[in-house]
């Protein structure tokens, strides 16, 4: 593999060539925003907080699905993306109900942590604040749509890594959903193992186990690279 | 079937053409045939055999020969009369029109006549269109006879691959489904792209509110389509194609599929084209209603039988595209150029149009005009010529407001811009695009915050969630302006839709989103003091909102004063 270099913020860097921009700004210890990001699994370039310039492109790109070239200069925290980042993520606060104090994931949720990492302290959109329905018939695990970003780290994950899929997306703009099974009640599906992936990978209180309550619900993703790394290298480290 | 056989065939069918003393060319393309176009075709073929004119007079189903809002159209190619075209006709008048053509002294009636001399047919110049409305596009004959497959069979004979993307370069074509790029260009990428298969795509997915541009071509001369997908994988040496049709277009489809039959049992599609050791199959795909899957990498998805979602580029289709193969994909319109400009040559077509914009657009010509229809025109002619020339003016003597081009990825060009000339780089100037071809005249009439908010609708409805800035930002844009046209906006607002445009157009994932505030921004730059005269004194100029509410902190006051006038009612009653 070659190796190329590129600047990032000025810096000048190097880079094995099958490299995605975000992973060598995060070696450089830039700290950058994501959310659809999932170390492990594909990428979706659908939130748009890894936006970064790159000198020479009229676009703004996203970094996890940028690969890496020689000679380019990248910059990542430009008043323009702060500011734009900043949006995104209002425009999530809006668009389903977030209202932290009494949310399963209260303190430990990755929407939460960026919107307060990026000092968004109030929302000036409106809120929509559709009433969506909550999928309850697993034996384990709920699925509250009204937390839902539509990330689609739990349908990836639960395709790639367990390799059941039952999780997707059903329709299209603001009414996407995530399904179970073909639409079914999630308890209904007999393709799901009830591996808890999902629900440990998902950024948001939108899947929690069951009996969590306000706050207890803390997130794990340690397990992916721990499979990954065992089922790729043959390194399973106990 | 080699070359002098394709010859031969079109040879044998002029002659059959000219035996007949009249043609009676009856359109039935979509329009005409919600007009009433079958009963017309139906009764004439009826009258003939009734007077057994069947050696003298011969009626052809045709595709769309541009009037649409005057149709069903039949022209009449009479031996030693001027072609005319007659208009609204009925299968009574129809009758008529057979009875005094196919007379021993033929005769031109007095009614309904189209004059051909009309400024709807001399100010157009008809490239891809050449056939359309002249042709039976079911019968491959027909197309051979007006020298179709030619330009197939130039090009596998005397060109090199190289040699046919250097002649689509100079010809300075670009693509003609929105964006402009060159497409000499992008075919030399797919050419040089390494990989085992390669494919061409016709995108025919035309998803643009009111716009029929790609439809009319497919409808009105599939083998046209054909000819240039195939003159394409030639190019680029791919041996299968595609062509995407959206659902709503059945009777493209089955022209199309009817097409790509005769075209290989003739040899002219399939293995071993035109008995050279060039192979290339053509295959359709329907698509299930969505504006997106227009978009080129949602388009491919949807091929491969995927959910039809954009991904983003790159890697782009040239290098990566259907099942990670090279992929060539040009709208219908672009392939409908190819045939002329292999026949004609390069230099003849760079003859026409402007500068950096050469040859003809087709656009669909809607809204508040006399003449509505279908019209090809040579590039750089001036929105003024368009509206007022070709479409006849302004109706019921109201005065031009605005043109929208682009559909919902275009925008609004107001009277002082009339004189512009359409071609890519102008409208681009403008805050508009060429886009695919739609064209909706407004007159005064239209409210432009309505007009800004019907396209956000759209946008709303068909962005596929997969980005936030498009999933929700079309959301947040469409209530404002709700508000804004109901009476409930704030000063503020306008701040939030010009800061929410311009951060979706930079942040958006694929075109859809990048593109859907274009309206909104551009009826922003020319009709601000409408905008402000909704926010500010709550009134719509052009009367079409109803502005019964109020801004959530005014809501108060508003309460106040509407209990005082019904106290005030009540005392005087
Ligand atoms: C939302 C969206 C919708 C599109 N719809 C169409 C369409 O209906 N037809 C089309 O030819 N191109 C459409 N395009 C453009 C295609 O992505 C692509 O650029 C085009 O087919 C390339 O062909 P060309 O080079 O011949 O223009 C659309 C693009 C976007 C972003
Ligand atoms: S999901 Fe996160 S942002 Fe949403 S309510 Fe729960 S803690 Fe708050
Ligand atoms: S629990 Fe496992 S199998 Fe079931 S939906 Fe989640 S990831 Fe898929
Ligand atoms: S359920 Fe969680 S992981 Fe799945 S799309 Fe919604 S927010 Fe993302
Ligand atoms: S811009 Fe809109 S249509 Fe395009 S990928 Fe994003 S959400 Fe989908
Ligand atoms: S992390 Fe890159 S777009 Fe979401
Ligand atoms: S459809 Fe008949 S003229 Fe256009």
């Amino acid at each position: 593999m070659s190796v190329v270099t590129l600047h990032i913020n000025d810096e000048l860097v190097s880079a094995r060539s099958d490299q995605k921009l975000l992973e060598v700004i995060r070696e450089q210890g830039i700290d950058i925003p994501t959310l659809c990001h999932l170390e492990g699994v594909s990428d979706l370039g659908g939130c748009r907080l890894c936006l970064v310039e790159v000198q020479g492109s009229s676009k703004l790109l996203a970094a996890c699905v940028t690969p890496v070239q020689e000679g380019m200069s990248v910059y990542t925290h430009s008043e323009r993306l702060v500011r734009y980042r900043r949006m995104i993520l209002e425009l999530l606060l809006s668009e389903r109900t977030h209202t932290c104090a009494v949310c399963v994931t209260n303190g430990h949720c990755e929407l939460q942590y960026e919107a307060a990492e990026l000092g968004v302290d109030h929302v000036r959109y409106e809120y929509l604040a559709p009433q969506l329905h909550l999928d309850a018939s697993h034996d384990r695990f709920t699925l509250d749509h009204n937390r839902c970003i539509l990330c689609q780290r739990c349908v990836r994950v639960c395709d790639e890594v367990e390799g059941a899929h039952t999780l997707d997306i059903m329709g299209r703009g603001a009414n996407s959903r995530v399904i179970t099974g073909l639409n079914r009640p999630w308890g209904d599906c007999v393709s799901c193992t009830s591996c808890g992936k999902c629900v440990q990978v998902c950024p948001t209180g939108a899947l929690f186990f069951k009996g969590s309550s306000v706050g207890e619900m803390e997130k794990r993703h340690a397990f992916l690279s721990w499979i990954l790394n065992g089922r790729e290298r043959k390194e399973w480290q106990w | 079937m080699n070359r002098p056989e394709l010859q031969a065939m079109g040879e044998r069918e002029r002659e059959r053409q000219q035996s007949y003393r009249c043609r009676l060319l009856c359109c039935a393309s979509t329009p005409c045939l919600s007009s009433g176009a079958t009963a017309v075709i139906e009764t004439l073929k009826q009258f003939i055999k009734e007077r057994e004119l069947d050696a003298n007079v011969l009626v052809t189903a045709t595709g769309c020969m541009g009037p649409c809002s005057r149709g069903p159209l039949v022209t009449v190619q009479t031996r030693g009369l001027e072609d005319v075209v007659y208009e609204h006709v009925t299968p009574e008048l129809a009758r008529d029109i057979a009875l005094s053509h196919a007379a021993p002294e033929p005769k031109a009636l007095d009614r309904n006549l189209l004059a051909a001399d009309s400024p709807f047919f001399a100010k157009q110049k008809k490239v891809v269109l050449s056939n359309s409305g002249l042709i039976d596009p079911e019968r491959l004959e027909c197309y051979v006879a007006r020298g179709g497959y030619g330009a197939l069979a130039h090009a596998l004979r005397e060109m090199t691959p190289v040699e046919v993307c250097e002649a689509i370069t100079r010809s300075g074509l670009r693509g003609r489904g929105g964006a402009g790029y060159p497409t000499g260009l992008k075919w030399d990428l797919v050419r040089k792209a390494p990989g085992t298969r390669k494919f061409v795509i016709a995108n025919g997915d035309e998803g643009d509110p009111g716009a029929y541009m790609d439809r009319t071509l497919m409808e009105s001369d599939p083998h046209r389509v054909l000819e240039g997908m195939a003159i394409a994988g030639y190019a680029v040496g791919a041996e299968q194609g595609y062509i995407y049709v959206r659902g709503e277009y059945p009777i493209a489809a089955k022209r199309l599929e009817n097409a790509i039959r005769m075209a290989e049992r003739r040899g002219l599609l399939g293995g071993r084209v035109l008995d050279s050791s060039f192979s290339f199959r053509i295959d359709i795909r329907i698509g299930a209603g969505a504006f997106v899957c227009g978009e080129e990498t949602a388009l491919m998805a949807s091929v491969m039988g995927r959910r039809g979602q954009p991904s983003p580029r790159p890697p782009y289709p040239a290098q990566s595209g259907l099942w990670g193969m090279p992929t060539l994909i040009n709208n219908v319109e672009t392939f409908g150029n190819i045939a002329p400009i292999i026949d004609n040559g390069a230099e003849w077509y760079a003859a026409i149009g402007t500068d950096k914009s050469k040859g003809t657009k087709i656009f669909a010509l809607a809204g508040t005009v006399a003449t509505t229809g279908l019209i090809e025109v040579p590039m750089g002619i001036s929105l003024r010529e368009i509206i007022f020339d070709i479409g006849g003016g302004i109706p019921n003597g109201r005065a031009f407001k605005a043109a929208q081009t682009g559909g919902p990825s275009g925008g609004c060009i107001p009277a002082e811009h009339l004189d512009t000339p359409v071609d890519y780089d102008s409208l681009r100037r403008l805050g508009s695009i060429m886009g695919s071809g739609g064209l909706v005249v407004m007159d005064d009439t239209s409210c432009m915050p309505d007009v800004a908010k019907f396209f956000m609708e759209f946008c709303m409805d068909e962005s596929c969630g997969k980005c936030v800035p498009c999933r929700v930002g079309t959301v947040q844009l469409h209530r404002i302006l709700e508000h804004i046209t109901n009476g409930s906006a704030t000063p503020r607002d306008m701040e939030t839709l010009q800061e929410l445009c311009v951060m979706m157009q930079e942040t958006s994932l694929c075109g859809l989103g990048q593109s859907a505030p274009n309206p909104l921004l551009s009826t922003l730059r020319y009709f601000r003091e409408e905008y402000q005269a909704h926010i500010l004194e709550r009134s719509c100029p052009a009367g079409k909102c109803t502005m019964d509410n109020v801004p959530p902190l005014e809501q108060g006051a508003d309460l106040q004063r509407r209990a005082r006038s019904t106290t005030s009612d009540a005392e005087v009653s």
